[in-house]
C-alpha cells in the first residue's frame, strides 16, 4: 500500500526535523516511565529478597498474589486509580487526576508486581550460601544484600528492563489517569492512539518507530551485558 | 496431519490462489453487499442512525454498515476508498474533501448546535453574556482552563474556527488539548473545573454525571451543519455509488427529513432537518 510507505517516509522526516511536539511527547513518555521504574525498583527488590530468603506466614500466598497481579490489565489499574483520584474519590483533594504524577503512580502499580515476581525468581536461583557466607564473614545484612544482588544482577536487570518495557508501551492506564493532554500528559502510546484516530498515520508510525528502537536497544544492551557475564564466569 | 496439504501446495499453488482470489471477487460484487457509511460518533451515539437506517433498509432493501469515528478519520477512510458515503459535520474539511476530488454530490442533511459548558461557579463569569465571542473572550482573558478535544474531530474543528473568529490565539497555559472523545472530555472538564465546547447530544447524555452546566448557547457560531457526501466512484472500482446516492436521496427526502425532525432523546430534539425545510412546515 502506497499510503504506508509514504507515511513511513514522512515519519522519518518528522523525527529528523526535530518536530518539537513529537520530541516533547517522547521525552514525557520516557520521563514518566523512568521515574516509575526508579521509584518501584528498590522496594520491589527488597520485597523479592524477603520472599526468597525468609520464611514467614502467608509467604506463599504473597508470591501467588504478586504473580496474579502481573496479569492485571492496565485499564483495571487505570480505572481503580481514576476512582481513587477523582474529585469525588477518597484521594480527590490531592488534585492528581490528569497529571503526569498520576501516570507515574499508575505505572508504578503496573510494574511493581512484575518487578517483584521476576526479581524473586532471580533471588531464588541464587546460592543461599552466598548470603550465609557474607553474613558469617561479618558483613552487615545491608552489605550482604548488595553482594547477593550483585550475584544475581543479570536476572535483576532483566526484571527492570521487562518492567520498563511493560510501562513504556502501556496505554490503558496512561489514557485514563493522564488524559492525553497535549504538553502535559500525552505520551507515546496515547499519542499513537490519537494520531491514528485522526488519520495522521505518519505521526503514529514515527512514534511507533521510537518505541521499537528503544526496546530493541534496551534488549540488545541487556544481551550484550549478559553475554559478558557469561564469559567472565 | 497436514502432510497432504503441504505436499500439494508447493507443487501447484496457482489454482488455489486463483480460486481464493476468485472467491473474494465474487463476494465483492454481490448485489446485497452492504453500503459502507463512514460517519461521526455523534450520529451513532445519539441513536439517530438506529432510527433512520432500518427505515432506509426497509424502503430500499439496502443494508448499511456504519463506521462511526471522528470526522477527520471518517474522511480519511473515505479517501482510502473504504467507505461509499460519508456523513460528517465539518464544512471546511468537507469542502477540501470535495475540492480534492474524493467526494461528489454533497447535500445538507440537518443541523444541531453546540453549547459552552463549565463549572457552576463560573470563574470566567460567562453566564449571562449573550454572545459566544464575548464568552470566549472572558475565558481567554481570565485564563480559565478550557479543555479542547484536540483530536481533529468535527467538534474540535468547530472550536478552533470559533477561536479564530474571535481572534484569540489559545494559549497552552489554559487551553488544554485532551485528544479524546466528547464524553471523556466532558468528564475531564468536570474533574478539572474547566470549560469546554460540546455538542448538545453528548451533553444531554452525560449531564447527570457531571458537575457542569450550560453557560452559553444559541449563537449563530454554535450551529453545526451536517452534510452527506458520496465518495467519488472514479477513484476506486468497488465504490457502491448508486447505493450511496440512494441513501443521499432518501435521507434528504420528506420521509427521511421527517424522521430526523421527530427524533428525540431524553425528551429533547437533537437534530433539525435542513435539506427541505419547507416540506416540513406544511
Amino acid at each position: 500500500m502506497n499510503d504506508l510507505s509514504q507515511a513511513s517516509a514522512h515519519a522519518f522526516q518528522l523525527l529528523l526535523s526535530g518536530n518539537s511536539e513529537i520530541w516533547e511527547i517522547i521525552s514525557l513518555s520516557f520521563g514518566v516511565s523512568f521515574s516509575a521504574i526508579l521509584i518501584a525498583t528498590p522496594p520491589a527488590l527488597v520485597i523479592a529478597f524477603f520472599l526468597a530468603f525468609f520464611q514467614f506466614p502467608m509467604r506463599r500466598a504473597l508470591i501467588s498474589l504478586f504473580n496474579t497481579f502481573m496479569s492485571v490489565p492496565a485499564v483495571i489499574i487505570g480505572l481503580t486509580l481514576y476512582l481513587l483520584l477523582s474529585r469525588s474519590g477518597p484521594l480527590g483533594d490531592l488534585r492528581l487526576l490528569f497529571t503526569d504524577k498520576a501516570m507515574v503512580i499508575g505505572q508504578i502499580m503496573l510494574s511493581f508486581p512484575l518487578l517483584v515476581a521476576m526479581a524473586h525468581a532471580s533471588f531464588q536461583a541464587a546460592d543461599r550460601r552466598a548470603w550465609e557466607t557474607a553474613i558469617t564473614l561479618g558483613a552487615s545484612p545491608a552489605r550482604a544484600f548488595f553482594t547477593l544482588m550483585y550475584e544475581v544482577r543479570f536476572g535483576l536487570i532483566a526484571a527492570i528492563v521487562a518492567g520498563f518495557g511493560r510501562v513504556v508501551a502501556e496505554i490503558g492506564c496512561s489514557m485514563m489517569v493522564g488524559g492525553n493532554i497535549l504538553h502535559a500528559t500525552r505520551n507515546i502510546p496515547t499519542a499513537i492512539a490519537l494520531e491514528t484516530s485522526k488519520g495522521e498515520f505518519a505521526q503514529g508510525i514515527a512514534l511507533g518507530m521510537v518505541l521499537l528502537v528503544l526496546s530493541l536497544s534496551l534488549n540488545a544492551g541487556v544481551s550484550i551485558f549478559q553475554g559478558k557475564g557469561e564469559l567472565q564466569a | 496431519m497436514n502432510f497432504s496439504i503441504q505436499t500439494a501446495t508447493p507443487l501447484k499453488p496457482t489454482p488455489y490462489v486463483a480460486a481464493i482470489i476468485g472467491l473474494l471477487f465474487s463476494v465483492g460484487v454481490q448485489a446485497n453487499e452492504p453500503l459502507r457509511l463512514a460517519t461521526t460518533t455523534s450520529t451513532e451515539n445519539s441513536g439517530l442512525l438506529a432510527e433512520l437506517l432500518p427505515a432506509f433498509t426497509k424502503a430500499t432493501g439496502i443494508n448499511v454498515n456504519v463506521i462511526a469515528v471522528g470526522t477527520g478519520k471518517a474522511l480519511q477512510i473515505a479517501r482510502n476508498g473504504d467507505a461509499d458515503v460519508v456523513m460528517v459535520h465539518a464544512r471546511q474539511a468537507e469542502n477540501v474533501f470535495i475540492a480534492e476530488g474524493f467526494g461528489v454530490n454533497r447535500r445538507d442533511v440537518m443541523e444541531n448546535d453546540f453549547v459552552i459548558v463549565g463549572p457552576a461557579t463560573d470563574p470566567a463569569g460567562i453566564k449571562g453574556i449573550n454572545n459566544t465571542l464575548g464568552a470566549l473572550q472572558n475565558i481567554a482573558t481570565k485564563h480559565s482552563s478550557f479543555i479542547s478535544r484536540g483530536d481533529n474531530s468535527g467538534t474540535h474543528k468547530k472550536e478552533l474556527s470559533i477561536w479564530k473568529h474571535a481572534s484569540i490565539e489559545p494559549d497552552k497555559a489554559w487551553h488544554k488539548e485532551a485528544g479524546q472523545g466528547m464524553g471523556k472530555v466532558l468528564l475531564m472538564a468536570s474533574e478539572l473545573e474547566a470549560y469546554t465546547l460540546t455538542d448538545r447530544g453528548t451533553w444531554l447524555a452525560y449531564q447527570d454525571k457531571l458537575s457542569l452546566s450550560v453557560l452559553n448557547d444559541g449563537g449563530v457560531l454554535l450551529k453545526n451543519p451536517y452534510g452527506i457526501i458520496a465518495v467519488n466512484p472514479a477513484l476506486h472500482s468497488d465504490i457502491q455509488y448508486l447505493k450511496a446516492m440512494s441513501l443521499i436521496a432518501w435521507i434528504t427526502s420528506p420521509v427521511g427529513q421527517r424522521l430526523i425532525d421527530s427524533f428525540q432523546k431524553n425528551g429533547q430534539r437533537l437534530f433539525y432537518p435542513t435539506a427541505i425545510k419547507d416540506v416540513l412546515n406544511q
